[in-house]
This record gives structure tokens, sequence and C-alpha cells, in this order.
């Protein structure tokens, strides 16, 4: 029988299948961990005696809970000082590679990976993030995971799962100018939902995929979970190998050879079935925003809030509508922004920097417009520098900080206020998401440099050269 | 992990969809490195004020509701991965979520903690919602052996689906690191078979 990509990198990290149970002993290739979801991890591997069984495979970072500014200096905050350091103690103590604060090759976990060649093709990797979806853009199987199971991959390397239901997303065509790998998958949600693909592994396919480069499609894989879906995946490509060539971690000489042949073999076969299938034309989709408080609340930049909301929803929407004030049927154009946030593992690598520095180049921010930019690692910074980048955000008004989460999830101290609306390239406009009271529209880099710039929601398509 | 056979239990109706993990426990709260005290901030802006004082409109301060079974909308527990979710419900006293429909991680994760995610139709969701409006008191008997939802007052036993494995974790209080950790010898057997692969 045809296979698809997920069948094939499933069925090779199968050890063993539980007869009548559905569940498979699933082996992990790489275990990515954070200061925050991992200490009780340790906790738990600790009291019940047990050792670690690959540290090798394991990768640690300190991004969640990190300042993004003077990161030189000790962590003012108590808690957050706290648990990074339990991470720099967990990991001295077990021999874990880590890139802690400092360390040049520290970021945001899912930005790391990649660029560091950690996440390679055919890949089984976990991280107790659900944005850990993102590795998927490189064909691998890639998803988050709860702190019980990384204590579960910890001792034993493995994880018991029942195989996800399959569904591919097909988008065809060459999209608008102005429409970027934000704006498709911030629409495949928008038509899908919140919980629209929650039990399916999504496999991201057609010639709209195609031609993203590898940092566009870890921004669509990165977002498969915001529509409920355990990962999303693209099969690797010569895209995928231009960009692992020469990477620290990846496969080098004779070995990279062999690699690129294995990875070769991983794509859907002609005739595979997928147990759900959407079709949508690139020509639709143009520049996204949402309107609500979770990422299917999405529509054309320039549309108006739907009023046909089915009966059953109809309480849950309009408590979302009214915590970001919008009324149905109401326009966002000309609506005033108070924060720009661009950053999170979902847009903070360098093309997205250099997209934003490309359009403010010469402008001015608006005044009453707070815009910060926070790099996704400290090679994604240090490039930024080494191309000006980093001068021309300055002349132009915005705030580039050192590399975290930050206000994507505003555990540290950076956070929008009560009321006050953020245009944000993160992943979540859940309410109080960016700080308690914050109203979050979520964008593309482009539509965020543009917004800041102007200080209010515009038509995007009118300020394009 | 605590075993779980039957509870007989009032529940605390909360009739919003798409819940996320966010809602259930902020991020600002995940700073601890214990699975203990999430409770005391379960739901923690939509139970507080900025003030730290308790808003009356939510039902977690309602005082007609108490009870070990949480009530709420589908697809419950969307959002972040964090474990933190399910331990903030489990540490404020819920035994059990009935929902038509959870979030995949969420519902793993509560699995992991003696925590029953217990899926209903949306029929059968909003019949609740209804009737917890209506009695306040009303008495649920969740049957984990029988795998049935009893409603005594509308004389009505609902079959709910449970992961056969699942259940039966849930009923001992085995949890999965017992069985992978048995499991070494198949998974070093595995790992020689694709030496190129480390």
């Amino acid at each position: 029988m045809a296979k698809t990509l997920l069948d094939k990198i499933w069925d090779a990290h199968v050890v063993k299948s539980i007869p009548g149970a559905g569940l498979d002993v699933f082996y992990i290739d790489k275990h990515l961990i954070h200061e925050v979801t991992s200490p009780q991890a340790f906790d738990e591997i600790e009291a019940r005696g047990l050792p670690l069984f690959r540290k090798k495979q394991m990768v640690a970072t300190a991004d969640h809970n990190v300042p993004t500014k003077n990161q030189h200096l000790p962590i003012e905050e108590p808690l957050s000082r706290f648990q990074v350091d339990k991470l720099t103690q967990n990991c001295a103590k077990h021999n874990i590679e880590l890139y802690g604060l400092g360390h040049q090759h520290q970021g945001i976990v899912h930005v790391i990976g990649p660029e560091l060649g950690l996440t390679q093709p055919g890949m089984t990797i976990v991280c107790g993030d659900s944005h850990t979806s993102t590795h998927g853009a490189f064909g691998a199987i890639a998803f988050g995971i709860g702190t019980s199971q990384v204590a579960q991959v910890m001792a034993s390397q493995t994880l018991l799962l029942s195989k996800p239901k399959s569904m591919r997303i097909t988008v065809e065509g060459a999209v608008k100018p102005g429409v970027t790998a934000k704006d498709i998958i911030l629409y495949v949600i928008s038509k899908l939902g919140t919980g629209g693909a929650t039990g399916y592994f999504v496999e991201y396919a057609g010639s709209a995929f195609r031609a993203l480069s590898m940092e566009g499609r870890m921004t669509v894989c990165n977002m498969s979970i915001e529509m409920g879906a355990r990962g999303g995946m693209i099969a690797p490509d010569q895209t995928t190998f231009d960009y692992l060539k020469g990477r620290p971690f990846a496969p080098q000489g004779e070995r990279w050879e062999q690699a690129v042949a294995y990875w070769s073999t991983l794509f859907t076969e002609e005739g595979a079935s997928f147990e759900k299938e959407y079709t949508f034309d690139a020509q639709d989709i143009a520049p996204m925003i949402t309107f609500g408080t979770n990422p299917g609340m999405g529509m054309a930049i320039d549309a108006v809030i739907p009023t046909d909301v089915p009966v059953s929803e109809q309480a849950s929407y309009s408590k979302s509508l009214k915590y970001m004030g919008f009324a149905p049927g109401e326009s966002l154009l000309g609506k005033q922004i108070d924060y720009v946030f661009i950053g999170s593992c979902t847009n903070s690598r360098i093309e997205d920097l250099r997209q934003v520095a490309k359009y403010v180049q010469g402008k001015q921010k608006a005044p009453h417009v707070e815009a910060i930019i926070v790099p996704g690692s400290k090679l994604v910074e240090k490039q930024a520098m080494e191309e000006g980048i980093d001068k021309v955000l300055a002349a132009a008004g915005f705030e580039l900080r050192e590399p975290g989460c930050s206000a994507c999830l505003a555990m540290n101290e950076d956070k929008i206020p009560a009321g006050a609306y953020c245009v944000s390239t993160s992943n979540r406009n859940f309410e109080g998401r960016q700080g308690p009271g914050s109203r979050t529209l979520l964008a593309s880099p482009l539509v965020a440099a543009i917004t800041a710039v102007e200080g209010k929601i515009v038509d995007i398509t009118h300020y394009l050269n | 992990m605590e075993k779980f056979e039957i509870l007989q239990s009032t529940a605390v109706p909360l009739p919003i969809e798409n819940i996320d993990t966010d809602q259930i426990i902020p991020a600002r709260f995940l700073k601890a490195t214990s699975r203990e005290g999430f409770g005391e901030n379960l739901f923690r802006d939509w139970r507080f004020d900025n003030a730290g004082q308790p808003k009356a409109d939510f039902v977690l301060n309602n005082g007609r509701y108490s009870g070990q079974i949480l009530v709420a909308g589908k697809n419950f527990g969307c959002g972040s991965s964090r474990e933190h979710a399910a331990w903030a419900i489990h540490d404020a006293g819920f035994k059990v979520v009935i929902s038509s429909f959870f979030a995949d991680i969420f519902k793993g994760n509560a699995l992991n903690n003696g925590l029953l995610p217990l899926q209903v139709s949306d029929e059968v969701l909003a019949r609740l919602f209804a009737q917890l409006e209506a009695d306040p008191q009303t008495t649920l008997v969740v049957n984990l052996v029988n795998q049935e939802l009893e409603v005594p007052v509308w004389e009505e036993r609902i079959p709910f689906a449970i992961d056969a494995y699942k259940k039966e974790c849930m009923i001992n209080g085995y949890d999965d690191i017992d069985f992978l950790v048995n499991q070494k010898e198949a998974i070093e057997q595995y790992e020689k078979s694709r030496p190129w692969a480390y």
C-alpha cells in the first residue's frame, strides 16, 4: 500500500507494538528541554531512582522565562532566576548539553534546533512545548508533550502512543503580494477552526508550501497546534537540504551524502490516502489578522468581523469580542494600536527581521506605538548585527531586545498592559496571553512592521512597493 | 498516581468553548519547579480581578456550586502543552472534567495525572449545563469501571469511551514510565538496528 510521509517516519520509529491495545512503543531521536516544563520531570526521574537513558540525545536551552534585557547580569526576578538556575543545575548534574544564557547558541528552543542542524528530516523530535511542531518543516515527526512524558523520554527515550490520524492540507498556486507564510497558516486555521485538526497529524502539500523558504515552512508547521493538530510536516526537498548543509550538527562528508539519499525517500507516495484532506487556492489568501481570542478567529485584514456564527458558539464568540472591544460586522481598518511585538518561535528568524528592516528603513514608527523586536536566538541576533539590521531598527524607533520567548507568553517582564492592543507576530491571541487584560492581534512580520509605522491597522496592500 | 474507580459528586459548570490552557493556568504562574500549589491560580484571571479580589460572576466564586467534577464547553484544554493545567485542576480538587471535546495534549496530560477527561456528546453536554443551571446540587456518578456517567435525576447511564490501556492505568494508579522502563531490552535492540541514527 502506498505510504504517506507520516507512515514512513512513524513506522521507522516503532520499537514494538502492543498487541490489541493500538499502542506503539515509539522511539524519540531528539529530546529538547527548557526551564519551565523540565524541573518536575527531573524530580520524578530522581524520585524513582532512574538514570537518564540517552542524555546525548537531549539538548537544553533557557528561553521561556528569561529577561530580554541585560542577559549578562543575574536574573532579577527571583522565581525566574530559580527556575533557570534549576535547569543549569539539572543539566550539570546529568551532563546534558545546555545552551543557557550567555551561550552563543542560546535562543528559543524551536529556533535553535533548526539553525544548529539538530533538526533533520526523518527524525522524531519532542519537547515539553506545543510548538515543537515547528521542526516538522524538515519532514520530521515533531510534537509537544507534557511533563510526565518528558520524564518518560528521559527514562526510556520512548513514549507509548497511538498513531495519530492523517490529514493533508494542500495549497496550490502563487500567493498575492504581501502574503507571507504566516498569512497562509492563519488563513488555513481560520478555515479549520481552533480544534479542526485535533487528533490529526497534518502534512502540508502543494506549490504554495513548496515555494516557501525553510523559515517560512517553520512558521507554517509551528502553528499546526493552533488548529489542534499534534504536528505538521512538509516533505524534505532541495530547499531543506540546502538549508541544512554545513550547519554545526548536520551530517558531514560521506554521511551527508548518505543522509540526503535517505531524506530523498521521505515523501508521500502517489495514491497514499489520508483520513482527511483540505485543498485551498493560494490566490484566495490575503494578508491576515486575528480579531478574537483564539487563532481560528482570523480574517483578511480589510474584511469585517464575521456575523454568521453558529448558535452553539455565540456565547463564546460574544465573550471573545467583548474582551477584544470589537463588534460583529466591524472593520479593523483605522483601529489604533499601542504595541507591536515581533518575535516568538513563529516569527523571530533572520528572514523575519530582514523583512521588517527592509520595510522600516528610512521610516519612523508612529510616536504612540511601542515596537519591540526579540530575535529568536543569539545567532539570529548576531546575524542581524552583521547585516546592520540593528541600526536600521534603532533608527526607526524599534527596540531590539535579547533572545527569548518574551511577550509571546509574557512569563518574564515583557508584558502588554491591560486593555492595550498589540499586533503580534506570535502564535496565540488567548485572553491575557501577553499579560493580564492584553489584547492580541496576530499577524505577519510585514503587517506588524507596517502597523508600527502607521500606528493603526491599515490595508497593507496599499503600502507595498 | 491516585487510583480512580467510581466518583459521586456535584459538579461545577463552565459553559465556555475553547478554554485554553492559558486560561486554566496563566504562564506567569508556571515558575514553580514542583507539581504542587497550582490550584490556587486555577482560572486565575477569570476568578480574580487585578487587585486579587474574587470576581463574583465566576462560577468558582459562586457558593451554589461545588464538587469534584468540572463540566466545560467544547475543545477544552487547547493551546499550550503545559501539564501545569492538569495539575492546577487536580490540585483544586477536581477528579473529572466533562466536555464534548478535548484537545489532545491536555487529554494525555490529564490521564497521566489521575484526572479523568470524560467525553460526552454535544447534546448530553448541553443537557448537563441546563441541568446544573436548574439545580446546582445535581449529583453525577462517574463509574470508570463500567465506563458510564450516571445522572440519577435523569435515571440515565451514559456510556463513555476510554482507551483500554489508559483505563487500566487509572484504575490501578499505574503510569507509562513503569511500562516503558521495562521495555529496555527491546529499545536497545531497536537502537542497534539503526546505528547510523545517533
